[in-house]
């Protein structure tokens, strides 16, 4: 037997009865939508979830800076390099005390026995930019500019937790703290902090002034980059920042993010698989079923087609051949139906959708497979078909 | 052409029932044989036999030279596919296919090629005087008309031997008297054709008779 008279006789017994073989479509139809629509609801959705954890994560690099015995490894206008890159959003860089050992702050220059006004907090020395580096926002006031450094301005931004241990609430008075000895206009005070949170409990100040306090050399940089820029920035910033010297920086660099993602969406794909997976059972019981009984009405026509020359393993092929097209059918349809839907869901929830190429082809290729595991039973049973009892 | 000697057909029971005792037919290249006998006699059984639809339990069948009944089920199907074509009462056309599809179907199963197959089903339908149908379904043809597309699909391949269980059964007198009409046609053309029935007037018209009685052959 030629294959495509195999074929064209398998089609035209899927045609014969149309509304039959549609409605028995319909079972792995669903099957396959659920299927895709899982996985791809799935995947969509896991990839917004991550995708905004990971705009956080995945785009923060940190360089370390070690101390050096000689000139410092990285000068505070370094920072200008590092921002010139292409794929640097914003960049500060930081100097913190060694051990990081909190100096005594105090809200005004009494010393009252009886209670504390004092509050042991961090001050560090940061460049301008700190404020987008660690990505928070001026509640109140403003962050010192260059004007200020270059002048040695005697000025201070505080965290929103600093502000409330020392009972600073309104900047239009210029309120002042001391720090040890010496008074510091309160210019800002900075909250809302996405990354170095610690800050909120710190004193900054600019570079120039942070020297009296032993801060004189970078111990951090804090550089933020576009989304996907992070590896790139993460090998070229030692450069920029210590052309000499970079290989002695220590760069932490985001995590992978698509480790993560990959993570968390095999967590709810397990879960939607088997759903889909059940769904596709039932569509292969529904497929044999009407298979089964498609061959019970066509016995004469299988006596006939032995009659004719048929061996068994025609009759077996052609009954196989039409359940894995109806199946074929059914996950073509509904790898389509899924696809829209996924595309409709994404569109509504203002997702980006995400779907696997692989999951368009391999839809329809497990249709086929339910179609012809479903098949094989009847396809047997139309086989073993005696042609006496089968024109009887 | 057909040698059957001493074929018993027994099929398990308490007692086993003997279809078919101790047959012996011979059938030329170009007889016309019709088997008669009435209902539960042997002549479904017999037509099996001859049609290598079903296997005898003992004695002797060769087709064209060739004995069966040590054939292998493969080489069976193939034989009874290439030599010998088929008639039946219900006519066992597929509704959903046009005639000329129907008479396609023959080929199917041969080792003859897909080419000029269409060529061969039109010639075959103009041999039995239908070449005006060609496109219908089978639910739009009369009685007598299926009844030719059947046995335009049995002479396709020119098939050597031509079984036709009732061929007449469903169809009334005028179209009995056209498909009776084209069997003799056929004999003419050199073609061998059993026929099974059990109306006598049908019997009449083939060249030789021969009568089945539970399961034993006897010539009239």
């Amino acid at each position: 037997m030629h294959v495509r008279d195999l074929i064209e006789e398998s089609v035209a017994g899927m045609l014969a009865r149309p509304v039959r073989s549609a409605l028995t479509t319909l079972g792995t139809v669903l099957g396959i939508t659920t299927l895709v629509v899982t996985l791809g609801v799935a995947a969509t959705a896991g990839n917004q979830i991550v995708g905004r954890f990971d705009e956080l994560v995945a785009t923060a690099i940190t360089v370390g800076v070690p101390e050096s015995p000689n000139a410092p490894l990285v000068e505070w206008d370094a920072i200008d390099r590092l921002t010139r890159l292409r794929g640097v959003e914003s960049a500060a860089a930081v100097s913190e005390s060694k051990d990081g050992a909190n100096v005594s702050v105090r809200s005004n220059d009494l010393v009252d026995p009886t209670r504390v006004t004092a509050q042991s907090l961090t001050v560090l020395a940061a460049t301008t930019g700190l404020p987008e580096a660690a990505r928070g926002r001026m509640v109140r006031g403003r962050f010192y500019d260059l004007g200020h450094v270059r002048r040695h301005d005697r000025v201070a931004v505080i965290g929103e937790q600093a502000a409330e241990l020392l009972g600073v609430t309104r900047l239009d008075r210029a309120p002042a703290i001391f720090i040890g000895e010496h008074a510091y206009t309160v210019i800002g005070i900075l909250g809302d902090l996405r990354r170095e949170r610690d800050l909120s409990s710190a004193v900054l100040v600019p570079p120039t002034v942070g020297r009296q306090f032993g801060l004189r050399d970078v111990t951090r940089v804090l550089v933020n980059t576009s989304l996907g820029a992070a590896g790139l920035i993460a090998r070229q910033a030692p450069t920029a920042l210590s052309p000499g010297n970079g290989d002695m920086l220590q760069v932490v660099a985001p995590p992978s993010p698509t480790r993560a993602r990959d993570q968390a969406e095999d967590d709810v794909n397990a879960l939607f698989l088997i759903l889909g997976l059940v769904s596709l059972v039932v569509g292969a019981v529904g497929i044999a079923n009407v298979t089964l009984v498609t061959v019970m009405e066509r016995v004469p026509e299988i006596g006939l087609r032995r009659s004719l020359g048929a061996a068994r393993r025609h009759i077996a092929a052609q009954f196989l051949l039409e359940s894995t097209l109806i199946g074929l059918t059914g996950g073509v349809i509904g790898a389509a139906l899924g696809v829209v839907t996924v595309v409709a869901v994404s569109a509504a929830k203002q997702w980006t959708p995400l779907l696997d190429l692989r999951l368009a082809v391999a839809a329809p290729v497990a249709g086929a497979v339910v179609g012809l595991l479903a098949g094989l039973y009847p396809a047997l049973r139309a086989a073993r078909m005696e042609p006496v009892e089968a024109l009887r | 052409m057909i040698s059957l000697v001493d074929v018993v057909r027994e099929f398990p029971a308490q007692p086993p029932v003997r279809a078919l005792d101790r047959v012996t037919l011979r059938v030329g290249r170009g007889d016309y044989v019709a088997v008669l006998g009435p209902s539960g006699s042997g002549k479904s059984t017999l037509l099996n036999v001859l049609g290598l639809l079903d296997r005898p339990s003992s004695g002797s069948y060769r087709l064209d030279g060739t004995e069966t009944t040590t054939l292998r089920d493969g080489a069976r199907t193939r034989l009874r596919g290439d030599r010998i074509g088929f008639v039946f009462q219900a006519f066992h056309l597929l509704s959903h296919r046009s005639v000329v599809e129907n008479v396609m179907l023959a080929e199917v199963y041969r080792k003859s090629g897909r080419a000029g197959r269409r060529e061969r089903a039109l010639a075959a339908l103009e041999r039995v005087r239908l070449s005006h149908r060609t496109g219908f379904l089978p639910g739009r043809l009369s009685g007598g008309e299926r009844q030719r597309a059947a046995i335009a699909r049995a002479l396709m391949g020119d098939p050597s031997l031509l079984l036709c269980d009732e061929p007449t059964g469903n169809l009334d007198s005028r179209n009995t008297e056209a498909v009776l009409d084209l069997f003799d046609e056929l004999r003419r053309q050199g073609l061998t054709i059993v026929v099974i029935t059990h109306e006598q007037e049908v019997a009449e018209r083939a060249a030789r008779r021969v009568r089945i009685t539970d399961g034993v052959l006897v010539e009239e």
